[in-house]
């Protein structure tokens, strides 16, 4: 746990360092040095998140453009997902039946792909999918209405937009990534069983009977669930970013970027906390 | 033909002016934007911002509305001063105030008429039919009524700032702020947005605040003109009283602007 705890927070400084360091000082004419520029984002963005769930938990809510975000960030990353899900598991399949061979325990490749999808690679390649689609189409839409001056109108007009453009499509993300995770699940298992059966045929029936004999209700559960943290990361990082864009399209280019890479970080990150908090709690 | 301005009284005397603006200051790190701007706008008042370009008017305008927080100053808008105020009174005091932005700031995903009524979804209590109407008087009344499904990029840059100004103008709002109305446009459609603006005085009797640097445009629609220059307000009056300056900028600036 402690090398945990040392490996996050390096890894996070040695990426944001890199990624902070080429930003420009936005509010002054001397640019601060990148350790400051460090700590100023994680400041600023706790600040936001805080801001953000005030506006989002005080009525009036936006419960239209919730709706509309979760068609435009759910709906329409289902066949991006699906077909994410649907390659892994033919990878899985033909990765592991290789090795498997070798040690003869061919028998047990149904449990290794469903346990692996569902587990594991499931949730996390959902992520990062959504991270790219979702992060930077996030990043840029904000940024360009930041850059543009609509926040600015939004705000003039007495609405807030870290209630009506931000907490909507956190929430929206956190709310969908465990639905799009169980497509990726579905997509997984499937094409894992055709790919496998492709290669010795064997019933949809019997690789599901066998692929999920030994899994529990918690093994499901919990991994899956996980993927709202996952949601409240992309939403939130790409919202900050494209929320505090300065300098006119160019900047709109480098929120877009940044959403997509620190978004895709912090999720790893967060993954190998969540993973061992679920092995302490969801044993 | 130029306005006539309003009596000292009116703008020094009355304490109910809508726009009373003290010693006001902000700087962007090291370089100063406003340096101590004192402007009181009287009710029924239209005073044009004139300055070069990129030194703060736009900024005081985000000032005025509580976009960007000053250094130092104060700001009262109807007597209260927004510094002070937290958030929800803040909008409160935002829904008297209309603000036309320099490239109007249409909300790229909705169409026109959903772009202006946006604020009424928002703040106004009325049915599907009566928002409806409304929309459309409004957008009659800037002359847009023939497109109210097109999206903002399907529409020039002078219909944009129309659109601009009936959405700033769906809440009734008593005081309205203009950046750069007629920048970028043609100089028939700069007229025609110049005209609108003096209609708007006409018929509402509106407070407001139009930052420019068309000296011709402003010399049409406004009651009385400021002209700043290295953060402070260089000279203020009616056109003709800018025109007996013998402050050197200010010569140079009318005759560059005319």
């Amino acid at each position: 746990m402690l090398n945990l705890s040392l490996l996050i927070p390096a890894s996070a400084f040695l990426v944001a360092w890199t990624l902070l360091g080429g930003w420009p000082a936005v509010r002054t004419n001397v640019p601060a040095d990148p350790l400051t520029q460090f700590f100023e984002w994680f400041g600023e963005f706790g600040l936001f998140c805080w801001r953000m769930a005030k506006a989002a938990l005080t009525p009036p809510y936006e419960g239209r453009e919730l709706i509309r975000q979760m068609d435009n960030i759910g709906s329409k990353s289902l066949p991006l997902v699906a077909l994410a899900g649907a390659a892994v598991g033919v990878v899985m399949s033909m990765q592991t039946r290789d090795s498997f061979a070798r040690f003869g325990a061919k028998s047990l490749l149904s449990t290794v792909i469903v346990f692996s999808i569902i587990k594991e690679t499931g949730p996390i390649i959902t992520a990062l999918v959504m991270s790219g689609r979702v992060g930077a189409g996030i990043g840029a839409e904000l940024g360009s209405m930041r850059v543009t001056e609509q926040i600015d109108a939004m705000e003039a007009s007495a609405v807030n937009p870290y209630k009506f453009l931000a907490a909507t499509r956190i929430v929206a993300c956190i709310l969908m990534l465990p639905l799009l995770t169980l497509v990726a699940d579905f997509g997984g298992v499937i094409m894992g069983w055709v790919a496998s059966t492709l290669q010795e045929p064997i019933s949809l029936r019997l690789f599901l009977e066998n692929g999920f004999k030994q899994v529990q209700f918690n093994d499901f559960l919990a991994p899956t669930l996980k993927t709202a943290v996952f949601g409240f990361i992309i939403g939130a990082v790409a919202c900050f970013q494209g929320m505090r864009t300065r300098g006119g399209t160019e900047g709109v280019g480098r929120s877009a970027t940044s959403s997509v890479v620190l978004a895709s970080l912090f999720v790893i990150l967060a993954d190998v906390v969540l993973v061992k908090f679920i092995i302490v709690f969801f044993p | 033909m130029p306005r006539r301005a309003k009596s000292p009284e009116s703008r020094n005397g009355n304490e109910e002016a809508p726009i009373v603006v003290k010693d006001l200051r902000k700087s962007f790190g090291e370089q100063t934007v406003l340096n101590g701007i004192d402007l009181t706008v009287a009710r029924g008042e239209t005073v044009a911002m004139l300055g070069r370009s990129g030194i703060g008017k736009s900024v005081f305008l985000k000032l005025v509305i509580g976009l960007q927080q000053p250094d130092s100053g104060s700001i009262h808008i109807h007597g209260q001063e927004i510094q002070d105020l937290e958030l929800t009174k803040l909008n409160e005091l935002r829904k008297k105030v209309g603000f036309l932005f320099q490239q109007a700031a249409l909300y790229d995903s909705l169409t026109v008429e959903e772009n202006v009524a946006f604020p009424l979804v928002r703040h106004a209590k009325l049915s599907p039919e009566e928002r409806k109407d409304r929309v459309r008087a409004l957008l009659a009344s800037v002359g847009m009524e023939q497109d109210l499904e097109k999206m903002p990029s399907e529409i020039s840059g002078g219909m944009q700032k129309r659109v601009g100004l009936a959405r700033a103008l769906a809440l009734d709002p008593d005081i309205l702020l203009f950046d750069e109305p007629t920048a970028g446009l043609d100089p028939i459609t700069a007229g025609e947005i110049g005209k609108l603006i003096s209609e708007l005085q006409e018929d509402r009797k509106m407070t407001s605040v139009v930052v420019t640097h068309d000296v011709h445009g402003a010399k049409s629609f406004s009651d009385r003109m400021v002209l700043i220059h290295e953060g402070t307000i260089r000279v203020e009056g009616t056109f003709k009283d800018l025109q007996k300056s013998k402050d050197p900028f200010v010569v140079q600036f009318l005759r560059e602007g005319s």
